[in-house]
């Protein structure tokens, strides 16, 4: 292959390394009016009044509006295709608020100083509700979270609102009681994974203004420009033919931006004062009013033979939805779809979830999915099985993960496509020196020691998203890649763009991308569930091969020929004798001069049936200091499968970043709240990610596989890689000093008392 | 959202005192990386750029480092990184990165009082005075001991006695703020032991440090007995990055590790 | 009030109000490149050179630097491209919203440091926070860019 495989640079990098305006902010109206929202200081509370007189009379102050000013429509903020499995629990403003942060009122004024003093003379009189801040007992808790009659969910996702249910889900395969009888070894615990803020470097924004045409035209930087026109439609009842939405550059997301979260002020705004508006969450917003990863308490059992062959899994886990519940369904649910396929020897599996409502920020998507919790307890327990076995982990892994060509349970009859994940295990074992290392060595006051764990994510949604993709045949020969998917700086348009160069035999260059903008682009649902190289790109490989057929068919047209006996090598149109030729530059204008022509144009859409899991094996050496407890990662490997590796520069940045994440999910990153609700770690001060010197070295490897589903053979990487860390270093923790954490992140304090308390 | 009326730079420092108790709200300036933390509704910001307070002076028997002086200027400074071990640099190494050192200051840091701070402990294991402008000269110790009346910190002193000194922290991420500090030093066997971040603002553990003065060398044993007695001498409490007895227990661990490794260097 | 300063080379007043930070002067006079990460000091993003210093523009009030040469990444165009050059030949600033920070301070490390070790690379930038690249992509564009085995 000429483009695809090769490490091509990103076709925005140059620009926007280099500080070029091109993100929602540098592209708003100066003349904008600035948003601000009160909010409640309240976990829970019901406004009595609100007063905003005074706040009004401030010269400057254009609008305030409060649930007094707003369509009475639930709506949810999930970025999911239609209809969504999330619960309509949502208000533009309501006269319930449910979190310490929860939007009260919308303030626009002319500059930002002027909308702060506003928002400090609004006076609202709260009648204060017992909170639920304890997701573990949110069921039996007399409040309910939502107490309102029109709560609504497309689906029956098992909501029971009288206890805080949000999503109750129950999978069974085989006879789970009767297979762990069978077992010679069984092990279980409960894990509890925390909430994680995403923390892209770029907050929450959107701008927005009316059309000459008066419509109102969203700026933002979204994952999701399609479902946010949707949600917008429903929630300001106007209809979706009004509105479009933009989005520019994106400064980072990890599924922060596949929740709708700061579109519908702006908007708001514009259609009721016909003004442009902006609005900007600053970082403490961001922590503390957006959506962060879901915390969960799973229980995990594993039963195996005396051999080590995994028998009998059994899941039970439960979920901290927060105030709205958005993804409360699908990101537990994937707590078992992406660990159970993994141990294919089962005879039996049982999944039980629930997700509750608590009153603190609700959760979301973010990188993972569920995924990453489901592969920490899973991962960590079949650690603990390989020692009760006194097994090598690496050994029970290679003996029981499933591989190519074969079946699980939850799939019964349905083959795995692709897998390299077995010499992933063997690669990674030489590259962090597992037999010299595992499983540690004593240094005296300190120690070394290695752990592991594998994981698979998914490629898409499987029988639901489907991307859309189109592409012209400009007047001069070049062409214009059109998609609806949205780089968040992974570099996806750039490896879209690869495709179609493939496919047309065309140089990067001459392949011009635009996306997204829902009155140009082909409808995508976005950048998220690891979709794009693998839907959207398949997409663009439809369109390309559309498009490069009906260059064969025109230049045969004019070649007198058929399409049948002419080839086309990229620039030339060729009769298979080699008598006659046009080139394609030729072939282009001639297609848009003169009557009766038509603009050659490739139309490709494309979903799967499937979502073929990309797979990573994960590494960890750690030195763990005896007296202190403090982890110093030294090492991580991750091998990676992501079918074939269409650049191999990109995948392997997001492998990088994708590790450093779940290292911080391992070591650093706790969102926390005090016992009234308020959240305590709202800054980069308190809510500390991974710094330069935290991270030790990353060591990042391919095995290649061959997904025959996937665009020029590739699946998935943008999730898959957060998910390893957390279970591998929590195992080499283990393997140092005896001490199982259970309970993430790993401080040095954890690590400590498990030593000596 | 904090908000400043007026800002002014003062020619001389007795004009800058004048004016900083012109209004209760009137507030001197340090780096100000603090100041979009707070809500403070500020007449008159005071900056001290005119008074010439930005350098670090070696003189023959002390350092003299003015309050406008930076993290990052302590950090680089040639002299400060071989003397005392290079104890005080390293105290300010691991505070977020080099644009924040490039920041703040010595003065703010120290007129502050901050729990968390590094230097704080580094600068209380030396023979460190403040000098107010008002208050006059004092050593640190003493400043930090009760509160004074508004005032403005102009310069400080370390003496350069060749004290043996060694900084040691314990933090999770790196350039977090750390769960706990210590400094000890040593001169002419008369040891200090200073313990910060408790999260409570650095204070000498007296007792311990008393329980090694004097002795020509030092055993294991006494070393651990010494670190033991910090822990139990001082106070520790409870915040996002420990608890009380967490920090108690690492107490112990740090004061004995930088006792040894002081006892190395003599 | 005004100010004057040497911004990106060019002697400029700057109209500005006594609690005003850098980092929003300098968007208001449509230097873009200037981001805000966070609040609380500690991202690195809207770090600006003052004298050639890198330092948070986002924590320095706009009044401090009157008199004082103010960079930001628009007045260094080419020699930022040169290294940008080879970040993004690493696809090493992937989401880039922190990168004109992260450059500049790339760049002020240059000129500071003769021949820095990796780790004295590492400690310069630790100020510089990314969500995206984990690091070691941007480590190893530094180590091409100034020949460090």
């Amino acid at each position: 292959m000429r483009v695809v495989g090769k490490g091509i640079a990103k076709i925005d990098g140059l620009s926007i390394a280099t500080g070029k305006p091109a993100y929602t902010e540098d592209l708003a109206a100066a003349n904008a009016l600035v948003i601000k929202i009160l909010r409640s200081p309240h976990a829970f509370a019901k406004i009595k009044t609100i007063d905003t007189a005074e706040a009004k009379k401030l010269a400057g102050v254009v609008c305030i509006l409060t649930h007094k000013d707003v369509p009475k429509v639930r709506f949810t903020l999930a970025g999911q295709s239609y209809p969504e499995p999330s619960p309509y629990d949502r208000l533009i403003l309501d006269e319930l608020v449910r979190y310490v942060g929860d939007e009260v009122a919308i303030i626009a004024a002319v500059n930002e100083k002027i909308a702060l003093q506003a928002r400090d003379l609004i006076k609202v009189e709260y009648e204060v509700l017992e909170p639920v801040l304890d997701f573990e007992t949110a069921t039996e808790h007399p409040s309910m979270v939502h107490p309102e009659d029109d709560l609504f969910c497309n689906f029956d996702t098992g909501l029971i609102k009288e206890k805080n249910i949000a999503s109750s889900q129950k999978v069974e395969y085989g006879n789970v009681e009767e297979a762990f009888e069978q077992c010679a070894v069984v092990v279980e615990e409960t894990y509890y994974t925390q909430a994680q803020a995403h923390a892209m470097m770029e907050t929450y924004r959107a701008y927005s203004y009316l059309d000459p045409a008066g419509r109102l035209v969203v700026v933002s930087s979204t994952q999701i420009p399609f479902h946010v026109r949707r949600q917008l439609a429903r929630a300001l009842q106007i209809p979706a033919s009004r509105i479009r939405v933009i989005k520019p550059r994106i400064g980072g997301g990890f599924g922060g931006k596949q929740t709708t979260v700061a579109e519908i002020f702006p908007a708001l705004v514009t259609l009721k004062t016909g003004k442009p508006a902006k609005i900007i969450y600053d970082r403490r917003e961001t922590f503390t009013c957006s959506s962060c990863r879901h915390a969960m308490r799973i229980k995990v059992r594993l039963g195996a033979d005396a051999d080590g062959t995994i028998r009998a899994i059994d899941i039970d886990a439960l979920s901290d939805t927060g105030a709205y519940g958005e993804h409360a369904s699908t990101v537990v649910s994937l707590v078992g779809e992406k660990t159970l396929p993994l141990y294919n020897k089962t005879k039996a599996l049982r999944f039980v979830a629930h997700a509750v409502y608590t009153n603190k920020m609700n959760a979301g998507a973010l990188r993972g999915f569920g995924a990453t919790q489901g592969t920490f307890a899973v991962e960590s327990t079949v650690n603990k099985l390989a020692e009760a076995l006194k097994m090598d982990p690496s050994e029970i892994r290679l003996q029981n993960l499933i591989k190519a060509g074969e079946t699980c349970l939850p799939y019964e009859g349905k083959l795995l496509g692709s897998s390299s994940l077995h010499r992933c295990i063997q690669r990674g074992k030489e590259l962090i020196g597992w037999q010299e290392k595992y499983p540690g060595k004593d240094l005296g006051n300190k120690v070394r020691a290695v752990g592991m764990a594998v994981t698979m994510q998914g490629s898409g949604i499987a029988g639901i998203d489907t991307a859309s993709a189109e592409i012209r045949l400009q007047d001069d020969g070049n062409y214009t890649l059109l998609i609806g998917s949205t780089d968040l700086g992974t570099g996806s348009d750039t490896i879209l763009a690869q495709m179609a160069a493939e496919v047309l035999e065309t140089p990067l260059e001459n392949i011009a991308v635009y996306a997204a903008d829902t009155d140009v682009s082909p409808y995508d649902p976005g950048s998220y569930a690891s979709s794009t190289t693998y839907v959207t790109g398949m997409a663009v490989v439809k369109a390309a091969e559309d498009l490069r057929q009906q260059i064969l068919q025109r230049g045969a047209k004019f070649l007198e020929s058929i399409p049948e006996e002419v080839e086309f090598d990229g620039k030339i149109i060729t009769t298979l004798d080699g008598t006659k030729n046009i080139g394609l530059e030729k072939l282009a204008y001639l297609s848009v001069l003169g009557a009766g022509k038509c603009q050659l144009v490739g139309h490709g859409t494309h979903g799967s049936n499937v979502s073929p899991p990309p797979f990573i094996a994960g590494f960890a050496e750690v030195e763990v200091d005896k007296e202190t407890g403090q982890v110093n990662l030294v090492d991580y490997v991750a091998m990676v499968d992501c079918g074939t590796v269409v650049n191999p520069n990109l995948a392997r940045i997001q492998v990088e970043g994708g590790v450093v994440q779940g290292i911080g999910l391992a070591l650093y990153e706790d969102v926390r709240y005090d016992q009234k609700g308020n959240l305590l770690t709202n800054s980069f001060m308190q809510y500390k990610i991974p710094c330069r010197k935290d991270i030790g070295n990353i060591t990042v490897g391919f095995e290649e596989s061959f997904e025959p589903t996937g665009p020029f053979g590739a699946k998935s990487i943008g999730e898959v890689v957060i998910n390893t860390p957390a279970p591998a270093i929590a195992h080499a923790v283990y393997n140092a000093v005896g001490v199982r954490i259970t309970k993430l992140p790993i401080t040095p304090e954890k690590v400590y008392m498990g030593m000596y308390k | 959202m904090f908000t400043i009326d007026h800002l002014v730079q003062p020619q001389t420092i007795e004009e800058a005192y004048q004016i900083l108790h012109e209004h209760a709200s009137n507030t001197v300036l340090g780096g100000s990386a603090y100041l979009r933390l707070g809500s403070k509704k500020i007449r008159t910001a005071i900056d001290l750029a005119n008074l010439q307070l930005d350098s670090i002076k070696e003189q023959d028997n002390q350092f003299v480092i003015g309050a406008m002086v930076t993290f990052r200027d302590l950090e680089t400074h040639p002299a400060l990184k071989t003397y005392f071990n290079g104890m005080l640099p390293q105290s300010v190494r691991n505070i977020i990165g080099v644009q924040f050192r490039n920041v703040v200051t010595v003065g703010a840091t120290v007129y502050s009082k901050y729990g968390f701070s590094d230097l704080l402990t580094a600068l209380l294991a030396l023979d460190t005075e403040v000098e107010l402008h008002q208050g006059g000269r004092m050593p640190l110790a003493n400043f930090l001991a009760k509160p004074y009346p508004k005032d403005i910190l102009t310069r400080i002193f370390i003496q350069k006695n060749n004290r043996q000194a060694v900084y040691q922290d314990l933090r999770n991420s790196k350039s977090d703020y750390p769960i706990l500090n210590t400094a000890v030093s040593c001169l002419e066997n008369q040891w200090r032991i200073v313990v910060g971040a408790r999260p409570l603002k650095a204070a000498i553990a007296v007792a311990a440090s008393q329980e090694l003065s004097g002795k020509a060398t030092l055993s294991p044993a006494d070393i651990k007995n010494a670190a033991q007695k910090a822990a139990e001498e001082l106070s520790f409490g409870t915040n996002l990055r420990g608890t009380a007895e967490y920090r108690q227990a690492m107490c112990s661990v740090l004061v004995n590790r930088a006792i040894t490794e002081v006892e190395a260097c003599k | 009030m005004q100010i004057e300063t040497i911004l990106n080379n060019q002697r400029v007043t700057l109209e500005i109000v006594p609690d005003e930070m850098l980092a929003d002067t300098l968007r208001r006079y449509g230097l873009l490149s200037v981001r805000q990460g966070c609040d609380t000091s500690c991202c690195g993003l809207c770090t600006v050179w003052i004298d050639g210093k890198p330092t948070l523009s986002c924590s320095t009030l706009a009044y401090r630097v009157s008199g004082k040469r103010v960079t930001t990444i628009e007045g260094v165009q080419g020699e930022a491209e040169e290294f940008a050059q080879m970040l993004v030949a690493e696809g090493a600033e992937q989401c880039g919203f922190c990168s004109p920070g992260f450059i500049l301070t790339v760049l002020a490390m240059k000129h500071e440091l003769k021949n820095p070790t990796e780790e004295q690379i590492i400690h310069y930038l630790t100020g510089n926070l990314c969500r995206c690249t984990g690091y070691m992509g941007q480590l190893r564009a530094i180590k091409k860019y100034l020949g460090v085995e």
